[in-house]
C-alpha cells in the first residue's frame, strides 16, 4: 500500500470520533449553550463503549451504552447550567473532569484488553476507483457520520426544528417571547451533544483503537470543541477541520515510521497545533465570525 | 354582546414593586384602545399579562366572556391575540420568511405568496427572503405586524410602535391599523404620545403607577388634560432657546467617511457638521441610520488610523486621537447605552464619576481622594436630583430614569466646551426629561456647543437651534429649526430628499 493510499484509507476514520462529537456540539452551542465537559463525555463513552462491547460482543449494544453514559453525564452538566443557571464554563469543565475520573474507574478492569477490529465496507465501483479507491472502504460508523454531517446540515438550515434551534440559540427572550419553551429545546440539544460525545468515544475504544488504555481520547474532545467555534458554526467547515485534523494525524504517523528525525512528541502534537492554526485563519475573518456567532452562547436564561 | 377582551381586577407584583393594581380593561372588536401611560406606569406589564408572556397574581381575564388562563404566548396566539414587541423578536440572522415559518404553519412558498398578499392589502410592503439584519426598522415593524396577520387575530397588540418611526411611515402605519379596523380587528395601541392617540383612537385607558386612573374618549379632551392624567400634574411647560450671539467653532466634522467592517453595523459617507459654542445642533433620524458610529467617532471611541484632520475639536485635528485624550481638551459624552458605556452597573456611583471626573482634582499623584470623590458625587446627586440612597449606591440600582439624570450631571459638572448628548430622555420620565432639557439649554446659554442625538423629533425642534438628520450614514444639510418643520425633517429622515 502506498503512502498516499494508506492516508486516504485511514483519514475519514482517523476524523470520524472528532466529527460525531463535533456534530453533538454544534447543535448544543447553535442553541445557546456551552458544554466544554466534550472531552470527560467522549472518555466516558469510551470507557462504557468498550466494557459493554467487551462483555457482549455487540458493537451496537457497545454504542448505545456509550451514548447513554454520554447523557447521563450531559444531564449532570444541564442540571447545573440549565436548572440552577451556573456559569456553563464551570459547569462543563466540571463535568469534563468528572467524566475523565470515571472512565479511568470504569475501564481499570480491562486495562489493555482488546476487542476484534470490525470488518470494512467497500462501495462497489467508488472503491475500485484508481487513487482514491481507499476513501470508499471504510467502516459503516464512518459512512454513518459522514451522512449524518449532511443532515445535520440539512436540519440547521432547511426544516422548522433547524430553525427553531438557532432561533432560541439566537435570542432566547424573543424565542419565549413568540412561545418556544427555550430550557426544553436547549436541554434535548445538550442531550443531544451527550449521546453523540459518547459515540464518539465508542468509537475512538472500540473501532477505530480497539484496545483499552486510560486516557485514550487524548484530547480530541478539546479539538472537537475548538472545531465548532473555529469552524464558526457551519457544518462543513467543521467536517473540513475534522478531516484535516485525521489527515494530519496519519501523516505524523507515517513520518514516524519513516523515521523522520523530529521529536516524536512534536509529530504528534503537530495535528494539534495546525488545526487550530487552520481554523484560526478561516475564522479571522470578521464579518463570517459576526454572522455566524450563535448571539447567546454561554448566557445563562431564566425562565 | 360580550367585549372580545375583558380584565377584571387583574394585578401583578415584581418583589416590592406592584406592577398593576386591580386593573379593569374592556376591548370591543373593531375599535381601537389606546394604553396611555408614562414609563414604569405599567403598560408593558399589562400586555404581558393579556399576551400570556406573565401570569397575574390575581384578578380575571375573560375572553368572549369566557373566562380563560393564559400561561404561555402560544395559548394567546391560539385564541387570537397576536402582539407587535416594541423591542422586535425577530431573529436577525434568519430571513423574514424563515421567522415567519417558526410560528405560522405552511410551506415557505406559500408563506412568501401570502407575505406579499398581505403587503399589498395592508400597505406593509417586505421582501419576503430579505435578511432581518438587513431590514430598516420600520421594515422590522413591518414584518412583525405581517408575523401576527397571518395568523387572523382578532386582536393585536402594538407596544409603542410609532417610537421607531420617522413621520411619514407613522401615516403609513396609521392607514394599515385603520383598514384592519374596518375589517373588525380589536386593537390595543401602547403609547406615550398624546397627540397620536387623539388622532388614531377611539378609546383611552390611562395608566398611572400601575392602577387606571381614566377610561376615556381621547378624541374629546385636550392633549393637555391627557397630559395631566397621566403625569398627576400639569405638564411642564417647553424650554426654547433664544437667539443670542454665537461663539468660535468648537467641533467640525468635514468629510468625514468611515467604512464599518461589522455587517450589522453602519457605514458613514462624507459626513460634515460644525458646532460653535452657544448653540444645540441636533442629530435627528431613526436609530440604526448610523447614530452609534457617528457618537463613537465624535467621541473618539473609534479613532481614525489617519487623517486627524476630518475631526476637529477647539480648533485642533483629533480623529485619530482616542477617548480620553479628546476629554482633555474639553469634550464630554453622554452615551446612548447607560449600563455598561455610560456607567458601569456593578461600580458605586462614586466611583463611576471617577470614571470621567478624575481630571477635577479627584487623583492626586495616582491616590484617589476619597473626600472629595464623595463631594463631588454627592454634589452631582443633590443637583440633578437624582433619586439613590446615596453615593455608595450601586449604578446598577438605579431607575434608567435616575441614571440617566446622573449621567448628565457628571457630564455637565465638568464643564466642557462641547457636550455630545446621545438619546439624552430616552426611558426618562416626563417631568425629568423636562429638567435634562432646561439644564441643556441653560448650558447653552452659558455658552457651551452642544450635539444631541435623538430620535425625538419633538424633542429636537424644542431645545435645538439647527438640525442635521442622519439617514443610512449620510448626514443631511443643516437646517435652521425656526425655518423648518417636523413635515420637511420627516422627509429627510426617510432619504426623500436627496
Amino acid at each position: 500500500m502506498t503512502i498516499l493510499a494508506f492516508i486516504l484509507a485511514g483519514t475519514l476514520a482517523a476524523a470520524t470520533p472528532l466529527l460525531l462529537a463535533a456534530l453533538g456540539e454544534l447543535i448544543v452551542e447553535r442553541a445557546g449553550v456551552l458544554n466544554l465537559g466534550l472531552e470527560g463525555m467522549m472518555a466516558l463513552g469510551a470507557a462504557v463503549g468498550f466494557v459493554v462491547t467487551y462483555n457482549t460482543h455487540s458493537p451496537v449494544l457497545g454504542f448505545a451504552g456509550a451514548a447513554l453514559a454520554g447523557i447521563a453525564l450531559s444531564m449532570v452538566f444541564a442540571t447545573l447550567a440549565l436548572g440552577f443557571m451556573a456559569n456553563q464554563v464551570a459547569a462543563g469543565l466540571a463535568i469534563g473532569v468528572l467524566g475523565l475520573g470515571l472512565s479511568s474507574l470504569i475501564g481499570k478492569p480491562l486495562e489493555s484488553q482488546t476487542l476484534d477490529a470490525p470488518g470494512k465496507l467497500a462501495i462497489p465501483v467508488l472503491a475500485d476507483l484508481p487513487v482514491i479507491g481507499p476513501l470508499f472502504e471504510q467502516d459503516v460508523v464512518v459512512y454513518l457520520t459522514f451522512g449524518l454531517a449532511v443532515v445535520i446540515w440539512a436540519v440547521l438550515n432547511h426544516s422548522k426544528l433547524g430553525l427553531i434551534i438557532r432561533a432560541v440559540g439566537e435570542n432566547p427572550h424573543a424565542a419565549r417571547a413568540i412561545g418556544f419553551r427555550v430550557l426544553r429545546i436547549r436541554l434535548a440539544a445538550v442531550a443531544f451533544g451527550g449521546a453523540m460525545a459518547g459515540m464518539a468515544g465508542a468509537y475512538a475504544s472500540t473501532i477505530y483503537t480497539p484496545l483499552w488504555a486510560d486516557g485514550m481520547i487524548a484530547g480530541r474532545g478539546w479539538i472537537a470543541v475548538a472545531l465548532v467555534v473555529f469552524g464558526t458554526w457551519a457544518a462543513g467547515r467543521i467536517v473540513f477541520g475534522a478531516v484535516l485534523f485525521g489527515a494530519l494525524s496519519l501523516g505524523g504517523l507515517i513520518a514516524q515510521a519513516a523515521g523522520v528525525a523530529l521529536p516524536s512528541q512534536l509529530l504528534a502534537s503537530l495535528p494539534y497545533a495546525v488545526t487550530i492554526v487552520m481554523l484560526a485563519v478561516i475564522s479571522s475573518n470578521r464579518r463570517r465570525m459576526r454572522l455566524n456567532t450563535v448571539a447567546s452562547l454561554g448566557q445563562p436564561f431564566a425562565g | 354582546m360580550a367585549p372580545l377582551l375583558q380584565l377584571s381586577g387583574v394585578s401583578k407584583r415584581y418583589g416590592g414593586v406592584q406592577a398593576n393594581a386591580g386593573i379593569d380593561l374592556s376591548v370591543d372588536a373593531g375599535s381601537i384602545h389606546a394604553i396611555l401611560g408614562e414609563n414604569g406606569a405599567g403598560k408593558s406589564t399589562l400586555m404581558k399579562l393579556i399576551y400570556g408572556v406573565e401570569r397575574p397574581d390575581e384578578g380575571q381575564v375573560l375572553w368572549q366572556g369566557q373566562a380563560v388562563t393564559l400561561s404561555s404566548p402560544s395559548d394567546a396566539r391560539r385564541l387570537g391575540i397576536g402582539m407587535v414587541f416594541q423591542h422586535f423578536s425577530l431573529f436577525e440572522t434568519l430571513s423574514v420568511v424563515q421567522n415567519m415559518a417558526l410560528i405560522v404553519p405552511g410551506s415557505k412558498g406559500e408563506l412568501a405568496a401570502r407575505i406579499r398578499d398581505l403587503g399589498a392589502a395592508f400597505g406593509l410592503s417586505v421582501d419576503p427572503q430579505a435578511m432581518v439584519h438587513a431590514l430598516s426598522v420600520g421594515e422590522r415593524q413591518r414584518v412583525e405586524i405581517i408575523r401576527c396577520l397571518l395568523l387572523n387575530p382578532a386582536l393585536l397588540i402594538l407596544d409603542e410602535p410609532t417610537s421607531v418611526l420617522p413621520p411619514q411611515s407613522v401615516a403609513l402605519l396609521f392607514d394599515t391599523l385603520r383598514a384592519l379596523r374596518a375589517k373588525g380587528m380589536a386593537i390595543l395601541f401602547i403609547s406615550h404620545k398624546l397627540e397620536e392617540i387623539r388622532e388614531l383612537c377611539d378609546t383611552a385607558t390611562i395608566l398611572r403607577q400601575g392602577r387606571v386612573t381614566a377610561r376615556l374618549d381621547p378624541r374629546q379632551g385636550t392633549a393637555h388634560d391627557l397630559a395631566t392624567l397621566m403625569i398627576g400634574r400639569p405638564m411642564p411647560p417647553p424650554v426654547h432657546p433664544t437667539p443670542h450671539g454665537l461663539g468660535e467653532e468648537r467641533l467640525a466634522l468635514s468629510n468625514l467617511t468611515f467604512a464599518n467592517d461589522d455587517p450589522f453595523g453602519v457605514s458613514l459617507t462624507d459626513v460634515s457638521l460644525s458646532v460653535r459654542g452657544g448653540e444645540i445642533l441636533g442629530i435627528a433620524g431613526i436609530s440604526g441610520n448610523g447614530q452609534q458610529e457617528l457618537a463613537a467617532l465624535i467621541s473618539g471611541e473609534i479613532a481614525l488610523k489617519s487623517g486627524g484632520k476630518a475631526v476637529m475639536l477647539m480648533g485642533q485635528p483629533v480623529g485619530d486621537l482616542g477617548a480620553a485624550a479628546r476629554r482633555q481638551r474639553g469634550l464630554a459624552f453622554v452615551p446612548e447605552d447607560r449600563l455598561g458605556r455610560g456607567a458601569v452597573p456593578d461600580m458605586s456611583l462614586a466611583d463611576n464619576a471617577l470614571l470621567t471626573a478624575h481630571s477635577r482634582g479627584l487623583v492626586k499623584n495616582g491616590f484617589i481622594n476619597r473626600k472629595l470623590e464623595r463631594a463631588f458625587t454627592a454634589d452631582c446627586i443633590a443637583r440633578f436630583d437624582v433619586r439613590t440612597s446615596g453615593p455608595q449606591a450601586e449604578a446598577g440600582s438605579l431607575s434608567g430614569g435616575n441614571l440617566q439624570k446622573f449621567i448628565m450631571g457628571r457630564e455637565m459638572m465638568l464643564e466642557p466646551s462641547v457636550l455630545l448628548v446621545a438619546q439624552p430622555t430616552w426611558g426618562v420620565d416626563i417631568g425629568a426629561a423636562a429638567d435634562i432639557r432646561q439644564r441643556l439649554v441653560a448650558m447653552r446659554n452659558a455658552g457651551a456647543a452642544i450635539v444631541v442625538i435623538s430620535e425625538e423629533i419633538d424633542e429636537l425642534f424644542e431645545i435645538c437651534d439647527r438640525l442635521q438628520v442622519l439617514h443610512k450614514g449620510r448626514l443631511s444639510p443643516s437646517v435652521e429649526v425656526a425655518a423648518t418643520s417636523v413635515a420637511k425633517i420627516g422627509t429627510y429622515m426617510i432619504g426623500a430628499v436627496a
